[in-house]
This record gives structure tokens, C-alpha cells and sequence, in this order.
């Protein structure tokens, strides 16, 4: 049979369903009624114990959205959300205050061990150093917040970082110690009225994680935030808020997975980043949500707004993604180069298969004098999906020197899929640089065949001819989340060749 | 002992027929050359050997030490021993040569149910035999083939010969592309390999290659068979005489 004819038959018996993380975790939830009003904003904040401003704003913002419409314009195709037919609300019971592990319900922990998230084997009661040899010193530490359903449930290292002036907390704690910090801060970068999904997110987040990075500090290890949706029908909408302050330098990075499950789920999330006078932030992202199954059945419904603001002068942020789950991806983490000479970068890995459907990319504007941005994105698409780079690259008259490098390369692997790049390029000043470069390439069967005769499997060599065409990105990852990385591009795309 | 025997093969390409019953028998230790006219069926030999997708065997067999060879995936074969020198051999970005190297050959190892080799042992084994190759070691750190001139390509299907050490080695058009000097740093690479456990086939147009790797039988092939066999003069007469008068006999 020929190879070609051989890979659409593969495609065709195509097994999405070896999802490593599809199973649940049987625990008891409080869930606020299904269904979304002003009363349910007000449990969410209730539930918060927040102060009146917070319950305000979220008020402010659920009134917006009301007056909003979903946003068609993505190249995705789903049948309409039925916004009252969600839950907003639901975390593990019992829930008070949890001041070690061993208050944590074991069968949440089981999860996390599942899931690989080192909370227990990495020191995790608070304050207690790991003894000595019991760390690999080689090993760079790594501080996790992990969030279940919409209630983060354990938050690794504090004490370490607080002794470094970091903070690093669930922002529902931070809303209530940090107020100050969070009132001048949170809505600056996304605000209320943004967009359909992030003004949803106001209304009703329920969680998500803080940092403050006070100024001239290096952050003394990694952040990572492990989030995962459990509960059937509810939706996840997470809030995370970075701020680097003047000169201070952080790296964090996101994961998240779900249960298997039949009917769609949707997360829609906001990330925010300030970075101030000669900040750096370095932000990660390894999103492995459920895709569905062989049928296209079920999955998650990823519509997140992620921006970084380059407030300073001389700041910087870097996006780094690797997304291959969901159902549906709609995603563009932007930076904002306010600050002269600040620097923007995007790198991303964007894996398709199945019947997933990804419209990813990023916005680059340009605003500060000298700033420059650098897009490298990598998108695969295999099974029967589509892939869609959307991107934009704008300077404002005032940016004068602005420079942008833009490279969208797509790799396809049969001939049931597509990608498509759509980049927007707008420059209102003579000075700026913009550059676009664009490929499109498939998987070439002589070299999987080269490939193959020198004694690789059909899937080892797919496997290596994409790491390879992603290389340039996955070096743009922490050591640690390279390999996990790897791993990951080869298990989404298992299945996907003859 | 017969190594590779191929028995009245016969194979189609989308309905239409290249090899029309081909027999050919390689004992362990020989050379053989294949010689012919284009579109006498040479390549398309030795990719039915190593198992292309995209050729359809109607009727014959191929035995490898005994063993259905068409029963096996390509990467099988190439555990089991069998190596084509690619024509064109194909660019991999981002895949360093080294690290090619390396995988390709711990997968060998592994289906054949061996250790895989330590990193130590295998820079070793690798730095001796490009140095033999006069492959400069920047070139292991590029991308498999990339950038590559004709003659570095050959060179680098060459180190592989060597490192995979296959009992089998086809060598497809070899000659293809390459100046007199780039031939014999690679047919001096090749002619280092020749041993008495291993066989080759070396398919060509050209008798010069044949100068450089003298082969012990040589096989003229015309429309999808072997129309004449003899001993390395035949190569010789072919080169004075031309393919003309086997047209008829096929």
C-alpha cells in the first residue's frame, strides 16, 4: 500500500483517547448553583471572603458582559455555549484553612502524584527544607501552586520565597493581604472590558496565582502553577497576576490537564504581567488540556487572554508556549511595549490532531521608542485538524525604531488537516523594521522513509522530524520542561502516520 | 552462504509492472554490481530490499539468511542488516547528524535485543571512523544533511555504513553527483567496509565507479530483469559497447 494512502488509514483509526490525564478524581465538591446572575458574583466573592471594592469590580465587569457578544472572527467551529447551563463555582470540600499537606484531602494529592506535580516529594509543608541528600542538588527547585477546580489547593516553597521578598500566593489570599498591591495592579494590563471571555473571567474568577517580585530581586527559583478542571459542567476561569518590579527578573510556568469527558468544558482564563523598569518576565505555558476523543467528542474549550505589559524602560517578556490539547484553542499572548527599548517575544508549538482546533498567536504592539519583538511560532497539524496562526505586529507613530522578526513556519502531517497563517502587520511610523517569514511544509514520506530504513519506527521518526522542526522554541523552555515537552509532542502525535 | 536471494521478484508501481521476474542470488563477502540503462528497474530493486512504501510485489520472494524479508517493516530490516546508501539522501532540520546517528543506532540495537551503546562509546566509535571519512566534526553537529555538499552526503551514508556495521549494503547510484575526488575519499570509505561476513550490491550507470569498488560479479539488467551476469570484465565490455545490444535480449 502506498505510504500516503497508509498514513490516511492510520489517521483514520486515529486514537485520541490515549490521553494520559483523562481521569477523575472522586471527591466532594461545594458547587454554587448552575447558572450565571448577580447572585452567583456575589457567592464567588462571598465565598472569598472579599473586601467590598473586589465584590464591586466583579459586578462592574458581569454588568459589561451582558452587554457583550461571543466573538466570531476565529477560524474555529463550535455549537453555541449555553452560558446558564455551567457551573461558576466548585471546590473540594472541606475547605478551611490548610496549613500542611496532611490537611489536604489525600485523594487531591493522589491526583497531583498521578499528574507527576511534585507537591509532597519537593518540601512541600511549608517552611520544611528538604534534608540534606534528599534533594538532588543538581536540580534546580521549583515552587508549585496548584489549583483544583477553581480553588488553589497547596502552594509550595512560601517561606523560602518570602525571605527572598517574593510573593507567591493564590490571588484569592492575595486579595485579602495584598490589597494594595492587587487594586493597582489587577484590570491594568486585560481590563474589565476587554473582551467577551476575559470580562466573564472578572465576573466570576474564583482563583489563579499572585506574584510580586519586589524590586532588584532575582526570583531564587522557577514558578509553576499545575492547573486542573475536575468537576463535570463547571467551567474554569483562572486569574493569575505577575508583577515584576523595577529591575527584578522571574520565571514562571503553567500546566494544565483535565478528565476525560464527554461533553466540552469550557476555561477561560487571564494572565496578567507587568513589567517594570528593566524587568524581565519569562512566562511558560505547558497546556495539555483534554482534546476530545477519536470522534471529536468532549474536550476543552481554551478561550484564554494572556497580555504582558513592558510598563519600564528597558523591561522585557517572553512567551513561551507548547499547547497540544484542547478541543478548541483561541489564544494570543500579546505584549504591550510601552516602556523605550522594552522587548516583546513570543515562541510557540502548537500541536493539532484529531479533530482539535487551534487559533493561536500573538499581538505585538508597539508603543515605546526602540522596542523590538520577536515571534517564532511552530505549528503542527495532523488527524483531521486545523491549525491557524493569527498574529499582529503594530507600531504606533510615536515608536520610532521599532523592529519586529516574525517567523510562522507550519508542518503538516497528512492530508486531512490544514494550517493557515494570518498575520496583521501595521506600521504608522517610516522607522520601524518588520520582517515576516512564512513556510508551510509536509512531513516528506522520502524522509520518513530515510528515517525508517536507518532502523527508526514509523513514530520514532515523526516523533524526531518534529522535535527537530521545533527545536528553536523548545530551547526558549526551562531544562526541566524541555524533556517533559518532548515527551509530550511525541505522545500527541502518536498515531498520526502509517 | 547466500545471504540475499531474490527469486523471479516481480513488482508493480500504480498498475504498472518495472520487474518483470527477477532472480538474483549474493553470497556472503561479495560485491555485486548492478548495471543498466535508466529505467531498467535498478532503484526500484533496492527499494523493494529495503521495503519503500509505495511498491506493490505481485508475485516472488525475498529471502535475507533464510527470512521473508517482504514480511518484515523496513526499520526490521534494517535491524536485521540491510542498509541502502540513499541516491539522494534527504535533509532532516534540527535533527543534528549526531544525534541521528545515535538514535538510529540504539533502535537497531534495541530491536535486535542489545544494550544500548553508552555515550562515551559511541563518540569513540564515531570520531574514528569520520576522521577515516575526513568528515569534519562541525559537520556531525549540523543538521542531518543539511547544507551538505553532494560529496558530504555520500560521505555521511558512508559513516552510517560503518556505524550501523548491516550485513547488507546497497548502494544506490553513489557515484551520482560526486567529482572524481569526492568518489575516492567515498569508495575508499566503502572499500574499508568490504569484509568477509558482509555483501554488497553497488547499483550504477557507469563502469568508472567499478574502478574504484572492483566488484566479484557483475549483473546487467534491462526492462526489469537480469539479462547477463559475468565476472568483473563485463563491466568493461559494457562501457565499450553500450546497453544497446541487451535491449533485445530482455
Amino acid at each position: 500500500m502506498p505510504a500516503v494512502q497508509e498514513t490516511v488509514e492510520r489517521v483514520k483509526r486515529i486514537d485520541v483517547d490515549q490521553y494520559r490525564y483523562g481521569f477523575e478524581t472522586l471527591i466532594d465538591t461545594e458547587k454554587a448553583p448552575k447558572g450565571l446572575s448577580e447572585e452567583i458574583v456575589k457567592f464567588i466573592s462571598q465565598k472569598k471572603n472579599e473586601p467590598a471594592w473586589m465584590l464591586q469590580w466583579r459586578l462592574e465587569a458581569y454588568r459589561r458582559w451582558l452587554t457583550m457578544t461571543e466573538p466570531t472572527w476565529a477560524r474555529v467551529d463550535y455549537p453555541k455555549i449555553d452560558f446558564q447551563d455551567l457551573y461558576y463555582y466548585a471546590a473540594p470540600k472541606p475547605k478551611k484553612t490548610v496549613n500542611s499537606l496532611d490537611e489536604i484531602d489525600p485523594e487531591i494529592l493522589k491526583t497531583y502524584e498521578k499528574l507527576g506535580i511534585p507537591l509532597r516529594e519537593v518540601a512541600m509543608l511549608e517552611g520544611v527544607e528538604p534534608k540534606v541528600g534528599e534533594d538532588d542538588p543538581s536540580r534546580r527547585k521549583i515552587a508549585v501552586d496548584a489549583v483544583f477546580d477553581s480553588v488553589s489547593v497547596a502552594t509550595t516553597f512560601k517561606a523560602e520565597l518570602k525571605k527572598a521578598g517574593v510573593i507567591f500566593m493564590p490571588i484569592s489570599e492575595a486579595i485579602r493581604e495584598h490589597p494594595e498591591l492587587v487594586q493597582k495592579y489587577l484590570g491594568s494590563v486585560v481590563p474589565t472590558s476587554d473582551n467577551f471571555y476575559a470580562t466573564l473571567n472578572s465576573a466570576v474568577f474564583s482563583d489563579g496565582s499572585f506574584v510580586y517580585v519586589p524590586p532588584g530581586v532575582r526570583c531564587p527559583m522557577e514558578l509553576s502553577t499545575y492547573f486542573r478542571i475536575n468537576e463535570r459542567n463547571t467551567g474554569q476561569f483562572e486569574r493569575t497576576l505577575i508583577i515584576a518590579d523595577k529591575g527584578s527578573y522571574v520565571s514562571y510556568l503553567e500546566g494544565c490537564t483535565a478528565p476525560q469527558r464527554d461533553e466540552n468544558q469550557l476555561h477561560a482564563a487571564v494572565v496578567e504581567l507587568v513589567a517594570l523598569d528593566d524587568a524581565e518576565i519569562k512566562y511558560s505555558t505547558v497546556q495539555n488540556w483534554y482534546p476530545g476523543n477519536s470522534e471529536g467528542k468532549g474536550g476543552i474549550y481554551n478561550f484564554v487572554t494572556k497580555r504582558g505589559d513592558c510598563r519600564g524602560h528597558h523591561s522585557k517578556i517572553s512567551w513561551t508556549q507548547v499547547e497540544t490539547g484542547s478541543a478548541i484553542t483561541w489564544k494570543y499572548p500579546s505584549c504591550i511595549l510601552r516602556g523605550d527599548n522594552s522587548r516583546g517575544e513570543f515562541y510557540s508549538i502548537a500541536i493539532s490532531n484529531g479533530f482539535q482546533q487551534v487559533d493561536s498567536g500573538t499581538k505585538m504592539i508597539h508603543l515605546g521608542k526602540n522596542t523590538s519583538s520577536r515571534i517564532i511560532s511552530k505549528g503542527i497539524a495532523a488527524g483531521k485538524s486545523q491549525n491557524t496562526y493569527r498574529g499582529l505586529v503594530t507600531a504606533h507613530r510615536k515608536a520610532t525604531g521599532a523592529r519586529n522578526f516574525t517567523a510562522c513556519d507550519s508542518l503538516l502531517i497528512g492530508d486531512k488537516c490544514g494550517a493557515h497563517t494570518v498575520p496583521y502587520i501595521e506600521a504608522k511610523n517610516s522607522s520601524a523594521t518588520f520582517e515576516h517569514e512564512a513556510t508551510t511544509s509536509k512531513i516528506s514520506e522520502d524522509v520518513l522513509f530515510y528515517c525508517v530504513q536507518r532502523g527508526l519506527s514509523q513514530e520514532e521518526a515523526v516523533g524526531l522530524v518534529v522535535n527537530g522542526f521545533v527545536k528553536d522554541v523548545l530551547q526558549q523552555l526551562p531544562m526541566e520542561f524541555a524533556v517533559e515537552a518532548q515527551k509530550l509532542i511525541s505522545i500527541s502525535l502518536e498515531g498520526s502516520v502509517g | 552462504m547466500a545471504l540475499l536471494e531474490v527469486k523471479d521478484l516481480k513488482v508493480r508501481v500504480e498498475e504498472r509492472e518495472i520487474l518483470h521476474g527477477l532472480t538474483l542470488t549474493v553470497n556472503e563477502g561479495e560485491v555485486h554490481a548492478i548495471m543498466g540503462p535508466n529505467g531498467s528497474g535498478k532503484s526500484t530493486l533496492s527499494h523493494v530490499i529495503a521495503g519503500k512504501p509505495g511498491y506493490e510485489v505481485t508475485d516472488g520472494q525475498i529471502l535475507f539468511r533464510g527470512e521473508d524479508l517482504l514480511e518484515m517493516s523496513p526499520d526490521e530490516r534494517a535491524a536485521k542488516g540491510v542498509f541502502l546508501a540513499f541516491q539522494y539522501p534527504v535533509e532532516i532540520p534540527g535533527v543534528t547528524t549526531m544525534n541521528f546517528l545515535r538514535t538510529a543506532l540504539n533502535a537497531q540495537r534495541k530491536a535486535r535485543g542489545e544494550s544500548e551503546l553508552m555515550v562515551p562509546d559511541f563518540l569513540k566509535k564515531v570520531r574514528e571512523v569520520s576522521k577515516s571519512l575526513n568528515i569534519p566534526q562541525d559537520m556531525l553537529k549540523r543538521g542531518v544533511n543539511v547544507g551538505f555538499s553532494g560529496g558530504e552526503k555520500k560521505r555521511n551514508e558512508v559513516l552510517q555504513m560503518a556505524l550501523f556495521e548491516p550485513s547488507l549494503c546497497i548502494l544506490d547510484e553513489m557515484d551520482s553527483g560526486l567529482d572524481i575526488d569526492a568518489l575516492r575519499i567515498a569508495a575508499d570509505g566503502v572499500n574499508a567496509l568490504r569484509s568477509p561476513k558482509r555483501a554488497m550490491v553497488v547499483i550504477t550507470h557507469y563502469q568508472r565507479l567499478l574502478n574504484y569498488i572492483v566488484p566479484d560479479v557483475v549483473h546487467v539488467m534491462s526492462k526489469g530483469r537480469v539479462v547477463k551476469s559475468g565476472g568483473k570484465d563485463l563491466a568493461l565490455e559494457l562501457e565499450a559497447s553500450g546497453y544497446a545490444q541487451f535491449e533485445d535480449a530482455a
